[in-house]
């Protein structure tokens, strides 16, 4: 049964159309990448789905219920919790308000996202401004699980993280995905994302142009659409 | 000079400070958290002294005038930030004076329309009337020192719950990235709105408070307003700590100023020019003080996040 399904939806930002027509599923417990070249796309999808740049025309269902014109603190009520590109974690609170302030209850508390990254157990009282571009990143994905989602998103989780750091984030990936939690991931490490994807969505000039599974992305189509 | 004079003024100075403090931080949080310009928080100060007048004339009660001003500005924050200030938070900020310059008018004419031209008065409570007697053998009135009181209790109130709380936790992060609470499941508009009434009670509670110092009347708020946006230029906008610290400094400096300097001027110019040009300097000192903690830490003394 699907969690998310995205039809048609068309975003603008002001006059300028961004979307011209996604469409995409997320079942329960999958894991979808959402992928594309630079500019199709793929964060004012995730922004659209969030209702941060709400879309105009199109449909976004989310566990049975219409969120296309809800407002974000809603849909992040609903159970979509978001980790956005370039982390944005709140400077001026320590790690430890990061992580609480906006944490509601469920199985994802302080000390589960510690023990998921021990990294920021050394860190609660540090200031968030103060933590290294990985750390701020495990603090933004630790942030995102406190709200307890149904479905996490991760927007470029991995983009300009040392190797080591981006060996902990995917870690942490594929350990929650084995815990049953949907995700929709926008990342461009392939070799990491296709092995932890059960689908692939691609977008191309704003709408959906690919959609099947890791194995079926074959070279070819990696090459038209993605430019690898 | 006697060491009493000096002491006595500078509890005024201090009592004044802690009287801009309550406006300052209202004024500080709403800044610094929705960047929102609020030149109507000087009307929030006068609705405060109003209310806190006519409950207090009705019911005999100080302290059921103080309540009733608390609840009373709060209601009125929360309404005027719901029907106006809402729709001005994605606008620049001379749409935001402009509009909350109207609704000074409006609130003016509308509290003259109310309770009438004339100045109310506001008794000082029995159990706070008297002085008490401070070492050196000053006499200060047991009011003054009340409101010292209950600013200093209100600073660390504020402290706590900006820096204990979920609350607090949410306010500050509100004020690093809007966007990103509201996308964590926050409902921005309401916490805007608790903020704003946070703000508009404290306002009310310093013009009650004030209120039994001074006549009560339509347009008391608007000098303090300027007043209370020195200080938080001079504290850091948004920062509370700045706030308490520059409310103290100019409250201090303009209280004590405007008796030092004619006295000390007097000793090189004569009495009769130090008067007037010792109070002309006075009325500039808080000025200069801004200028020149801006010239040293542009961002003020505590900026936000610090």
């Amino acid at each position: 049964m699907s969690l998310l399904t995205v039809s048609g939806i068309e975003s603008w930002y002001g006059a300028s159309q961004a979307l011209f027509g996604v469409d995409l599923t997320v079942g329960e417990g999958e894991v979808v990448a959402l992928m594309g070249r630079n500019g199709m796309g793929k964060t004012t999808t995730i922004r659209s789905i969030c209702g941060l740049t709400p879309a105009r025309k199109g449909r976004i269902v989310f566990s049975g219920s219409d969120i296309t014109h809800q407002k974000s603190f809603r849909i992040a009520r609903a159970g979509i919790g978001l980790v956005p590109e370039g982390r944005r974690c709140f400077a001026n609170l320590d790690v430890s308000e990061n992580l609480v302030a906006t944490a509601r209850p469920g199985q994802w508390t302080l000390d589960a996202v510690i023990e998921l990254f021990p990294r920021l157990g050394e860190r609660l009282s540090q200031s968030a401004a103060t933590l290294s571009g990985g750390e701020q990143q495990m603090l933004a994905i630790g942030r995102a699980l406190m709200t307890n989602p149904r479905l996490l998103i991760l927007d470029e989780a991995t983009e300009g993280l040392a190797p080591v750091v981006r060996d902990d984030i995917w870690r942490a990936v594929r350990s929650l995905k084995q815990s049953g939690l949907s995700i929709l991931v926008v990342d461009k490490t392939l070799s990491e994302l296709m092995p932890v994807a059960d689908s692939c969505v691609v977008l191309e000039k704003g709408s959906t142009a690919w959609t099947g599974s890791p194995a079926d992305l074959t070279a070819e189509l990696q090459d038209r659409y993605l430019g690898v | 000079m006697s060491t009493s004079l000096v002491l006595e003024q500078l509890l005024n100075g201090v009592q004044f400070g802690v009287m801009l403090f309550l406006m300052a931080a209202g004024l500080t949080l709403i800044f610094g958290v929705m960047g929102l310009i609020n030149l109507a928080h000087g009307s929030l100060y006068m609705i405060g002294a109003l209310v806190c007048a006519t409950v207090a004339a009705w019911t005999g009660s100080f302290w059921l005038g103080l309540a009733a001003s608390l609840v009373g500005t709060a209601a009125a924050g929360a309404l005027i930030e719901v029907a106006v200030i809402r729709r001005l938070y994605g606008r620049d900020h001379l749409d935001q004076v402009l509009a909350t310059f109207a609704l000074i008018l409006i609130l003016s004419e509308g509290a003259r329309w109310l309770f009438g031209s004339f100045a109310l008065y506001l008794d000082i409570p029995p159990v706070l009337s008297g002085s008490v007697e401070l070492p050196g053998g000053v006499h200060y009135p047991l009011y003054r020192l009340a409101i010292i009181a209950a600013g200093l209790l209100v600073a660390v109130g504020l402290y706590l719950l900006i820096s204990r709380t979920r609350l607090g936790m949410r306010i500050r992060a509100g004020e690093s990235d809007r966007e990103m609470i509201g996308a964590l499941g926050v409902d921005i508009q309401m916490l805007y709105t608790i903020v704003f009434a946070l703000g508009a009670a404290l306002a009310g509670m310093a013009g009650a408070m004030v209120g039994a110092l001074q006549s009560v009347q339509v347009g008391m708020g608007e000098p303090v307003l300027i007043l209370a946006f020195v200080v938080i230029v001079i504290g850091g906008i948004g920062s509370v700590r700045g706030a308490l610290v520059g409310a103290l400094l100019v409250g201090i400096i303009d209280t004590m100023g405007r008796i030092l300097l004619p006295q000390m001027l007097a000793a090189v110019i004569g009495p009769a020019k130090a008067a007037g040009i010792g109070a002309a300097i006075a009325s500039m000192s808080i000025y200069v003080v801004m200028a020149l903690v801006l010239a040293l830490k542009p961002k003020g003394l505590f900026p936000a996040g610090t």
